[in-house]
């Protein structure tokens, strides 16, 4: 009896809210990828029809087949992947140094990779552009890329210290007594040990780079912009195309969702570390 | 291999590559760094003092502080800087409230908990040019959902232009936006009361304390420090976010949904005034130099850790 009525209560108090909140959470997801398997003719009902009268993959085919859609998939991909690469490469060094060695200055280049990431996108952006358009940079791989930098070198540099932290140092203590040297302690012991870590944070960044839309925009012109750009150039071409707008978002939208749900558990443990202990 | 005998130069030359060694780990990060902030933080600087036109670069001349001057006086500076506050004000309280919520009710136990932990975060990583377009479709006066919903519940008896009208555009975007951002406040709220002992509720318990008693004097305290954190975080990241806006409204109807990066934004990229944008960017970075100071201040604690 008091079982029964613990269960009734929990889902009272606790699951029905949850699960309006998780309502409230996906429901406009949900709405796009619906919207995007139904017919043209089904969009421009109203009152809405909410079931697709059929379920239909047209507007995915359009896109894909008529537009450069697919091209610009493509350059998200180099461009985020050129992003945890560059990012990673500079950050991975950087955070060891952090990590394992006290030296002048240490605390203020730290704060300050966290200072520069709470900057304002609109005062970097200006002045990039000008600096890029000088070097020729402009609509390249590389310009995106480096442009990209200014959020993935900080984070990275900020997670991965916690990571490089979290290995005990008389590991590279006994591995230095068994008479390896510095790069090969690093290479050996330690970059095998924070690899979960490394992981996670070249998918936050990878997601970061693939969602990213001001710095692309600005730096990238038709040869690498990439799918956020893409689209919201789609948006203004096709004001009343639903089904290709919303096709679209659903194959922006869907791989790093997946992703995102892959690396949560963990990816989540590592942004809140920090903010726990504080 | 003997060591060298001690004074020699060979010795001196690995005391300095010892002491130089942690800097050269730092110079590719450094570089970069420099590169794509420190110069171009140098030089919005230096474009605040000057009448910078994109397109006539050679006849850009030193202004000294005009830019700033004409920003005082510029009416719609007054009215994006009024929106933004408006805009940072609700988003991070709406955000901050709905987290609340959300982080309690997923501390509670039931059988799709771990289902529920993951889903809810799902907003948080979708690309914010989906998120105006999702949000626009919803919006949308001729077939979107919203109108469609709130007729047939009889709250409205016509379609209502949600993102055309002055007066709904801004709480509008601001809703979208705090969609994509109370995530962020349950999964941070979440992880600090999961730090909670359990041993303190059943000792509050066994004292007799009420659960609202419990939230106030146990959870309250516990979660106290991370959600100043996240607080201070989501202050910085709503105030300097635009993309949204510029996906769903553009900053129109007029300048209802202008807001000062926004502003900033467009006479850059529009207006090409890279001086006088460079100026408005430049008070929004000071504006907010001092929530920044704040968090750093808070981060920096355990640094030496």
């Amino acid at each position: 009896m008091s079982l029964r009525r613990s269960a009734l209560r929990s889902a009272v108090q606790v699951e029905i809210p949850v699960l309006l909140i998780l309502v409230f959470a996906l429901a406009p997801f949900a709405w796009m990828l619906l919207t995007s398997v139904k017919p043209t003719a089904d969009l421009s009902l109203f009152p809405v029809r909410y079931m697709p009268s059929r379920i239909t993959f047209e507007h995915y085919q359009l896109l894909i087949e008529r537009t450069s859609f697919s091209i610009n998939l493509l350059n998200s991909l180099v461009i985020a992947c050129g992003a945890v690469l560059l990012g990673l490469a500079t950050s991975v060094p950087a955070a060891y140094a952090f990590s394992r060695f006290r030296f002048p200055g240490r605390r203020q280049i730290l704060t300050s990779f966290l200072v520069i990431n709470m900057f304002p996108i609109v005062l970097l952006i200006i002045p990039l552009f000008v600096l890029m358009r000088k070097l020729g940079l402009i609509d390249t791989f590389l310009g995106v890329i480096i442009g990209h930098s200014t959020f993935s070198i900080p984070f990275s540099i900020w997670m991965l210290v916690s990571y490089f932290n979290a290995i005990p140092r008389e590991l590279d203590e006994a591995a230095t007594i068994d008479g390896a040297s510095r790069l090969q302690t690093i290479r050996l012991v330690i970059i095998p040990l924070i690899m979960p870590g490394l992981v996670t944070t070249a998918i936050y960044v990878f997601i970061t780079s693939w969602n990213e839309y001001l710095f692309a925009m600005m730096l990238s012109g038709q040869t690498v912009r990439p799918v956020t750009v893409a689209l919201q150039l789609f948006i203004g071409e096709f004001t009343v195309q639903w089904g290709l707008l919303t096709a679209g978002g659903a194959l922006i939208a869907l791989p790093v969702s997946i992703l995102f749900l892959l690396v949560q558990r963990r990816l989540v443990a590592g942004l809140t570390a920090g903010a726990v202990k504080a | 291999m003997a060591p060298p005998p001690p004074g020699t130069a060979v010795q001196m030359n690995q005391a300095a590559i010892r002491t130089l060694t942690p800097y050269g780990f730092l110079v590719p990060a450094l570089l970069v760094t420099a590169l794509v902030i420190l110069y171009p933080v140098a030089q919005t600087v230096l474009f605040s003092l000057q009448d910078y036109l994109l397109y006539a670069p050679d006849d850009a001349r030193f202004v000294g502080f005009r830019n700033f001057s004409m920003a005082l006086k510029d009416e719609v500076f007054w009215i994006s800087l009024k929106h933004s506050a408006v805009w940072v004000g609700g988003i991070v309280f709406a955000q901050l409230s709905l987290g609340l919520v959300t982080a309690l009710l997923l501390n509670q136990s039931f059988w799709w908990r771990g289902i529920a932990r993951a889903l809810v975060i799902i907003p948080w990583a979708l690309p914010s040019v989906i998120i105006g377009l999702m949000w626009t479709w919803i919006f949308d006066f001729n077939t979107g959902v919203l109108n469609d919903l709130l007729i047939r519940i009889g709250l409205i008896s016509q379609p209502y232009a949600w993102l055309a009208s002055p007066q709904s555009a801004l709480a509008c975007v601001m809703l979208a936006l705090v969609w994509q951002g109370f995530p962020f406040f349950a999964v941070m709220i979440l992880a600090g009361l999961q730090t909670v002992p359990k041993e303190l509720y059943e000792a509050a318990e066994i004292d007799g304390a009420s659960e609202f008693r419990q939230f106030i004097h146990v959870t309250a305290p516990a979660i106290a420090g991370i959600v100043a954190t996240a607080v201070l975080l989501r202050i910085i990241w709503v105030a300097n976010s635009l993309d949204v806006i510029l996906v769903m409204t553009g900053g129109g109807p007029g300048y209802t949904t202008h807001t000062l990066p926004l502003y900033a934004f467009l006479r850059a990229y529009s207006g090409m005034e890279f001086g006088y944008a460079a100026t408005l960017a430049l008070m929004l970075t000071i504006l907010l130099l001092a929530i920044v100071w704040l968090y750093v201040r808070q981060q920096a604690k355990d640094l030496d850790a």
